[in-house]
């Protein structure tokens, strides 16, 4: 199994190397990983920017940066996490608060919080990382497998950040969030009974909901966001035309640089969510099979750092992170292909963007934390 | 549930064997996106690189050249001249009143541009449509626009080729103008040949003959962007341009009849009796028809239309007339030919004709009368009206009306003046049809001196003067003497007029010789200077009914109620070279008017000593 191999990857070789990244709490096979995914997304970058070195510049700075802040939180005691979980989490709901009150927006959308005019931020954005800690924080303190009162309790912290970020309104990131407060309570030993309850009221509701309280215009808007195609010249634009560059690459691709949806721009978006269209008219299958491999290691490799930390918080916290991770590639690449519904998730570590790539390279430091302060 | 109940070797171990089934389906959704990039990138491949294909490469359509048109010696009369406009893709503009304000700021927008803009952007069209705001830039706007490119996004100086006709207005009713196609004319035109064509004629040749200006497509396939912008020619079809036409019309005569009719109305219509080729047709006043092609000001059309002297009017296919005297060689050998006369016979004339049982009293031109010894040579050259009544009434209409016909009257006989009238040659059927009544001697007797009912266009007496220079043998009246080196062919035409006795073409052109050289002759003061025979005939219309007994006082009338002049002639007498009609109207007296403005155009056409067949420019 695939578990195996990547186990395998621990602690050979390298032996020279190791000194400085060990003190610094790096794991060696991780970093390579993420730097060869870094790389080679700046590659895609470049052309799907139109050859915009500016824009490959700026990512550079930005994926320094986010190194910059994965070695740093590398540095943190899971511990000091752990103590700080519940203030952080009550912070941020505060942020969350503020942003719907007073925050400054884009595109019909409030997400940002100015500071003293001095800085702004994205309170979301840190919730990404607030939320999964603050339910490792809370079950590590029950007995596992959680019963129905803890689960209520982690269903009703989770709510809270993911109601105010759906306000913002933000749906990709409120179910993000969710999700990953979900993968906590999975990894914590939610038993299977419930998760098969879970599904069987959400099918037993569905219909209920269909037919008796939904209007019209809300069950057009379910069917536009279930099936955008349906709607050609608005979101369904999009996606038939990121379709028709992943399928036009075949099975070598266009050539870097080469792809005629991106390069003559009928791909929209194409630096940020539908870059891996791009990838894929200009790389062909192979080329995308080697990416998901890629990403699959990382996982891998993720969730191995993750159950080897020293305690229950440290686990289940770095296993819902990179979980989350996972989900992040799965539904962009399923957004862009046209299996999973248009909800606005880059493609981790390779779109265009700062803010994204900062928030996952401090996900990535708190599971380097995890995996290196485990013998203590 | 107590903190001491917890143990942490379970935890760790149910941690790992969710770690195993996390491990397991990640597997498994990557397995998903796998076979999901699978299907795409190989299973449907073929679909959507063809989708890809279509995406990029768009044919585009390239508007052929229009033909140009010259003149019977190679004078350009009408041409393309490039011209740049200003043209807005609204698709691309992020804010359309702050654009407009900055070109308004730079080049200036009157109100009617402004106007005409947002009209189109409304209407229906093709996304990522150019829309003209601007035409006729000139160089100093073509550079402010281009220098201020970074701020004008979505707007372009676009060179096209912009129809112009260098002679103004001399050629406008007879050569008409392109306009911008109209809604109606695109559906009724063809959708391939006319797909990118913004113009189209409109009247005239330009309409007559827009198959052939036309021209045919061309194509390129293009690569083009999302945005509509073309990257890269793949392919390429050249346009095949539109024919050249090459007009019977004389340049030089035109601006001759033009110059002789400043300040006048009327037409004045000359051609040739050898082929039937138009040499000239004016109208005027005339109008510039450069005006039209980029869209006319509501202010210029509404000053043109309103005019009291209808510029707009192509009087001379158009223009209806009563003939009046210029009839009386046409009507003097159907006398002939019916036999209720001959050379010989001699009436008198005390000024005025009656008939029996009618009360009414029908007057000669000359109060007095011309005498007692009047034939029908003299009755020609005085243009005396009482030996024309007593003829007629002999002849009667029903030999009249067939006669008269055969001249063309009362039908549209051009052969590429599309929009010409028949005018009206009456008999007992029309007048019983439209005017309820049935045919009244008094009826043949007005038909006698070209008025009552009759009405003729100037382009119709040129035709029938025409007809009777060439002694009978017919030739349609053309336009257009070739299109691309091609012959215009006259398929069909009226039979020609065979007298019983020949000899009368010659005798009637004696008399109407007479006319100008006779001392009584009513366009004697033609004589001087004349260096080649001229046979014409003088006529005028009445235009405001006068009462019996009632002093006829033209001093009194407005300008715009005296008589028409009309004037109908040829020359040379014996080797007819041209034939005229000209109608100037409140001309009052032919003599002075209509008949002087032939013999400038004749002098001009005869004694024109350029050598023929060979382009210059004047």
């Amino acid at each position: 199994m695939a578990g195996d191999f990547i186990r395998q990857l621990d602690d050979s070789g390298m032996q020279s190397g190791r000194g400085i990244l060990q003190r610094l709490n790096i794991d060696i096979t991780m970093l390579c990983l993420l730097l060869l995914l870094c790389a080679g997304g700046l590659f895609i970058l470049y052309s799907a920017s139109g050859q915009n070195m500016g824009m490959v510049y700026r990512q550079m700075v930005y994926l320094g940066l986010g190194f910059l802040v994965m070695v740093v939180v590398a540095q943190i005691d899971p511990r000091w996490f752990q103590m700080s979980a519940p203030w952080v989490y009550g912070v941020g709901i505060i942020a969350l608060i503020l942003v719907l009150v007073a925050g400054v927006g884009a595109k019909g959308a409030q997400r940002w919080l100015s500071v003293f005019g001095l800085f702004r931020f994205q309170p979301s954005e840190i919730m990404k990382l607030v939320t999964p800690m603050m339910i490792a924080w809370y079950l590590s303190s029950k007995l596992l497998p959680p019963r129905l009162k803890v689960i209520v309790v982690v269903f009703t912290l989770i709510m809270f950040p993911a109601l105010l970020i759906f306000k913002q309104p933000d749906l990709g990131t409120a179910l993000l969030i969710s999700s990953a407060g979900i993968f906590a309570l999975l990894f914590a030993g939610l038993s299977g009974r419930w998760i098969v309850i879970a599904i069987v009221t959400v099918l037993a509701v569905a219909p209920v909901m269909w037919y008796g309280v939904m209007h019209d215009y809300q069950k057009q808007r379910v069917l536009t966001f279930l099936d955008p195609e349906s709607d050609p010249l608005g979101s369904g634009w999009n996606i038939i035309q990121s379709k028709t560059a992943i399928g036009s690459g075949g099975l070598e691709g266009k050539g870097w640089m080469q792809g005629t949806q991106s390069q003559l721009e009928f791909l929209p978006e194409r630096h940020t969510d539908f870059i891996i269209a791009v990838y894929a008219e200009e790389q062909g299958l192979i080329g995308v099979l080697l990416l998901l491999i890629l990403y699959m290691l990382i996982t891998l490799r993720g969730i191995y750092m993750a159950s080897r930390g020293r305690d229950t918080f440290a686990r289940l916290f770095a296993g819902a992170l990179i979980v989350t991770f996972f989900i992040y590639v799965f539904v962009n690449i399923g957004m862009v292909s046209g299996i999973l519904p248009v909800v606005g998730v880059p493609l981790p570590l390779i779109s265009y963007g700062g803010t994204s790539i900062v928030t996952l390279m401090a996900a990535f430091g708190v599971i380097m934390s995890v995996y290196m302060h485990r013998r203590i | 549930m107590s903190f001491a109940s917890k143990d942490a070797r379970i935890e760790k171990d149910i941690f790992t064997k969710r770690a195993y089934l996390a491990g397991f389906f990640v597997f498994l959704l990557v397995c998903a996106l796998a076979a999901r990039m699978s299907f795409l990138q190989i299973t449907q491949h073929d679909l959507y690189a063809s989708k890809s294909e279509n995406n990029r490469v768009q044919l585009k359509t390239v508007e052929p050249i229009r033909g140009l048109i010259f003149d019977r010696n190679g004078v350009l009369l009408a041409e393309n001249l490039p011209s740049h406009s200003l043209t807005i893709v609204p698709e691309r503009v992020d804010n359309m009143s702050q654009t407009l304000g900055l070109i308004e700021a730079l080049v200036g927008i009157t109100p009617e541009e402004r106007e005409s803009f947002e009209k189109r952007v409304t209407a229906y069209r093709r996304p990522y449509e150019a829309i003209a705001l601007k035409y006729r830039l000139d160089e100093t706007q073509i550079a402010k626009i281009m220098v201020n490119d970074y701020f004008l996004k979505g707007v372009q100086v676009e060179a096209e080729l912009v129809r112009h006709y260098p002679m103004d207005e001399d050629f406008a009713h007879v050569i008409g103008y392109v306009g911008q196609m109209n809604e109606a004319e695109k559906k009724r035109l063809d959708p391939i040949q006319y797909k990118v064509t913004r113009r189209i004629g409109k009247i005239g040749i330009e309409r007559h003959y827009e198959k052939e200006l036309h021209g045919q497509v061309g194509y390129q396939k293009v690569e083009t962007n999302a945005q509509g912008r073309i990257l890269k020619v793949l392919e390429k079809q050249s346009s095949i341009p539109g024919k050249n036409i090459i007009l019977n019309l004389d340049a030089r005569l035109q601006r001759t009849a033009m110059e002789a009719f400043k300040g006048r109305r009327g037409s004045l219509v000359a051609m040739d009796p050898a082929t039937g080729g138009v040499l000239t047709m004016v109208s005027s006043p005339s109008f510039d028809p450069n005006l039209f092609v980029n869209g006319i000001s509501y202010k210029d059309y509404n000053s043109l239309r309103d005019s009291l002297d209808t510029p707009l009017f192509d009087r001379a296919a158009r223009g209806q007339y009563p003939p009046g005297s210029t009839m009386k060689p046409f009507l003097g050998l159907g006398f002939l030919e019916t036999g209720v006369t001959n050379w010989k016979e001699e009436i008198k004339d005390p000024g005025w004709y009656m008939l029996e049982n009618d009360e009414r009293v029908y007057r000669d031109w000359k109060r007095r009368g011309h005498g007692d010894h009047i034939n029908l040579r003299d009755a020609i050259i005085q243009s005396c009206d009482t030996y024309f009544y007593e003829m007629s009434f002999r002849t009667g209409i029903d030999n009249l009306h067939p006669f008269l016909s055969k001249f063309g009257f009362g039908q549209n006989t051009g052969l590429d003046i599309a929009n010409a009238l028949p005018a009206l040659l009456p008999d007992r059927e029309w007048k019983r049809i439209y005017r309820g009544r049935s045919w009244y001697a008094g009826d043949t007797l007005n038909l006698g001196l070209g008025q009552g009912f009759m009405l003729a266009t100037p382009l119709q007496l040129a035709t029938a003067m025409n007809v009777y220079a060439a002694k009978g043998q017919w030739h349609r009246a053309k336009l257009v003497q070739f299109i691309d080196n091609e012959p215009l062919v006259e398929e069909t035409k009226p039979d020609d007029i065979l007298l019983k006795n020949p000899e009368n073409w010659d005798k009637m052109n004696n008399a109407m010789e007479g006319v100008i050289k006779h001392y009584l002759g009513t366009a004697r003061g033609l004589k001087r200077n004349l260096k080649y025979r001229l046979a014409g005939k003088t006529g005028t219309a009445q235009i405001v009914g006068i009462k019996q007994n009632e002093e006829y006082d033209s001093e009194a009338l407005l300008e715009r109620q005296r008589d028409h002049a009309l004037f109908v002639s040829f020359a040379p007498v014996d080797d007819p070279k041209i034939a005229i009609a000209a109608v100037v109207e409140n001309g009052e007296s032919a003599g002075a008017t209509a008949a002087p403005i032939s013999k400038k155009v004749i002098d001009q056409f005869l004694n024109d000593d350029r050598p023929k067949g060979i382009a210059y420019d004047f």
